[in-house]
């Protein structure tokens, strides 16, 4: 191993910042997909198109303008946490009637959903870039490693920092949680112990599209809103899901912080390779740990 | 008497086709020719699919990696058809089998999201890859296939159709015969019960990479039929699109019955490429709504449906 040099921090300080920004937001949007494939045992081929619902939230109330106040930026993210909420709860109640017919059917259910949202949002939006910018006093930027930069991704940082620890202290400290994990490993038994499985199942849906959704506010100033980002996004958290092992918070945490790095600094260092480097690193997890890093959940023959 | 019967028919939907441009304008051919295309995508899906219980959310890629090489094959060596179709099929086997060796050990959902995820890479990785996929633009202005190395370019759409007719046969052939065979009695034995087959002492590791590296040498053919009938070909080939195309046409027409995906690919097309054009673009809202309504109302497809039953229930209840 050669040392890194000296420079290699200041050099690439502001990409790394930039990795862990978009690996804090993909495991946002990669919890509710990992959390509703471990307890349902469903794929959410949906999950993407919650998340553009929320990116389009945020250019509706925007309404063109060039500036946002922080309340409504917070109002934003609120009402796509609703909305968001809602349809979870609505796409857990359309999947329930074919949940004994496999997981083929499932997936192609919520494949169709996303389909039809998108759709019906480009038919709505357009198919523009719509650019949604950060809300007034985090749209400026500060000064790191010598170079400016914006404010608004720190606030990612911390914002979506804070997130996945009230996550990981909600599935790792409560009752709740210690439901949702054990649902993971043995839904079975968690539903002859008494608990209300099926309450639990529409809650997590819920959570995880909640999320997605408030997501899509939160990353607009960063990844914007288009038709098309709502497969990048599901993409991406698949990957991430992957990486990280299904049903897993801390694994999704991993993942994504993992993902996040590869997307940015990845790219910066070695443009013509970073899809070969996405590509190798799920392989390459495949297979020494085809469970994924920190997953528990038995997925091999 | 039942097999006979629908041997008949088979042959008959076969002379038929083989008549289409003796009959009808050029279009109708090419529009066909397209459709049978998609229709060998949707048949080596249903391999996957149907028969051996591996449902793949990325079959396109397979299928666009074939595409890729029949038309740099036919731009840089040589048109002659049989040699673009010949690279084609090693090309999707061996992507399969290379990738295949990650994803067959997983199942179910894991299965669904990986080949999704591999697919969408490869996506990527086609836009981005310039020097030998054009990126984003693709690689356009591929010359007409040939009969013969360095012969005549063939012009003629119900010529090129003929070809494309000729491999789809062979190609459904293959994949039939696949599924009759020794070979796809164990895939059905591992669909319905893999712990069993395990038991029994068959590697299903090896059943299953078999079958999925057949599944994507077909997709392969498919690809090189898809750029013949063009002779374009982009990233959009192999997109997620594609891959939901086939399994709606696999779906629709009726898992496990291979001319059920024929059939679901005509139709898929023309709800897509027909109807949808005609609703000022609205294809894949269409699309949408299609699969939310056969995963409800057409569970086994239309060739796993029992029509005759439902129609006389109805009758008696009519009756009654």
């Amino acid at each position: 191993m050669t040392a890194l040099p000296a420079n290699f921090i200041t050099n690439n300080g502001v990409t790394m910042i930039d990795g862990l920004a978009t690996g804090v937001l993909l495991f946002v949007i990669a919890l509710g997909l990992s959390l509703v494939f471990g307890v349902m045992d469903v794929l959410n081929l949906a999950h993407g198109a919650i998340y553009l619902v929320g990116a389009y939230i945020a250019v509706a109330l925007l309404g063109g303008g060039s500036t946002m106040t922080l309340l409504a930026f917070g109002g934003a993210v609120l009402l796509a946490a609703l909305v968001g909420g809602a349809s979870g709860w609505g796409l857990s109640a359309m999947v329930r009637p074919v949940a004994h017919r496999g997981h083929l059917d499932q997936a192609l259910l919520t494949l169709g959903i996303a389909l039809v949202v998108s759709d019906l949002i480009s038919m709505r939006f357009g198919n523009d870039v719509r650019s949604i910018p950060a809300p007034d006093g985090l749209d400026g930027s500060v000064s790191i490693f010598g170079q400016s930069y914006p404010l608004y991704r720190l606030i990612v940082i911390v914002v979506g920092g804070l997130l996945a620890v009230a996550a990981l202290y909600v599935i790792e400290r409560t009752r709740v949680g210690s439901l949702v994990r054990a649902s993971v490993v043995d839904p079975e038994m968690v539903s002859a112990l008494g608990v209300d499985t099926k309450r639990l199942v529409t809650g997590v849906f819920a959570a995880g599209a909640a999320l997605a959704a408030a997501g899509g506010v939160i990353g607009g100033p960063i990844l914007s809103a288009y038709p098309g980002l709502d497969n990048k996004v599901l993409l991406l958290g698949l990957v991430v899901v992957v990486i990280g092992g299904l049903g897993s918070v801390s694994g999704a945490l991993v993942g994504a912080l993992v993902i996040g790095q590869i997307e940015t600094l990845g790219v910066s260092l070695l443009p013509d390779h970073a899809s070969f480097l996405v590509f190798g690193v799920m392989g390459l997890v495949l297979l020494v740990r085809p469970q994924g890093l920190l997953g528990q959940k038995e997925v091999s023959a | 008497m039942r097999s006979r019967s629908s041997s008949i028919i088979a042959m008959v939907v076969v002379l038929l086709l083989v008549a289409v441009p003796l009959v009808f304008p050029a279009d109708m051919a090419n529009t066909l020719s397209r459709v049978l295309a998609l229709a060998l995508l949707a048949v080596s899906l249903d391999l996957l699919v149907g028969v051996s219980g591996m449902p793949s959310l990325g079959h396109a890629a397979p299928f666009g990696v074939g595409a890729y090489t029949a038309a740099l094959v036919a731009r840089d060596v040589d048109a002659f058809a049989p040699l673009a179709l010949l690279a084609a099929v090693v090309t999707g086997g061996i992507f399969a089998l290379v990738t295949g060796v990650l994803m067959v050990r997983t199942k179910g959902t894991y299965f669904l999201m990986l080949t999704l995820a591999v697919a969408e890479i490869f996506h990527v990785l086609a836009q981005r890859w310039e020097g030998v996929t054009g990126g984003t633009n693709g690689l356009y202005g591929i010359p007409s296939i040939t009969f013969a190395p360095g012969g005549e370019p063939v012009t003629l759409a119900g010529l090129r159709y003929w070809y494309i007719l000729a491999v789809f046969l062979v190609g459904f052939a293959v994949v039939w015969w696949t599924s009759r065979s020794t070979l796809g009695r164990s895939l059905r034995g591992l669909r319905d019960n893999e712990e069993r087959m395990s038991s029994l002492g068959y590697s299903t590791f090896r059943l299953k990479l078999t079958v999925y590296a057949i599944a994507g040498a077909v997709a392969g053919a498919a690809g090189s039929l898809w750029v013949a009938q063009n002779r374009f070909v982009s990233p959009e080939d192999l997109a997620f699109e594609v891959s939901a195309m086939a399994l709606l046409a696999v779906v629709v027409g009726g898992r496990g019955r291979l001319w059920g995906a024929v059939l679901g690919a005509a139709l898929v097309t023309i709800i897509r490429d027909d109807i949808g054009a005609s609703l000022d673009g609205r294809g894949p809202l269409l699309l949408g709504l299609v699969f939310i309504a056969v995963v409800y109302l057409l569970p086994h497809g239309f060739a796993g449906t029992s029509w005759r039953q439902l129609l006389t229930r109805r009758v008696q209840e009519e009756k009654a």
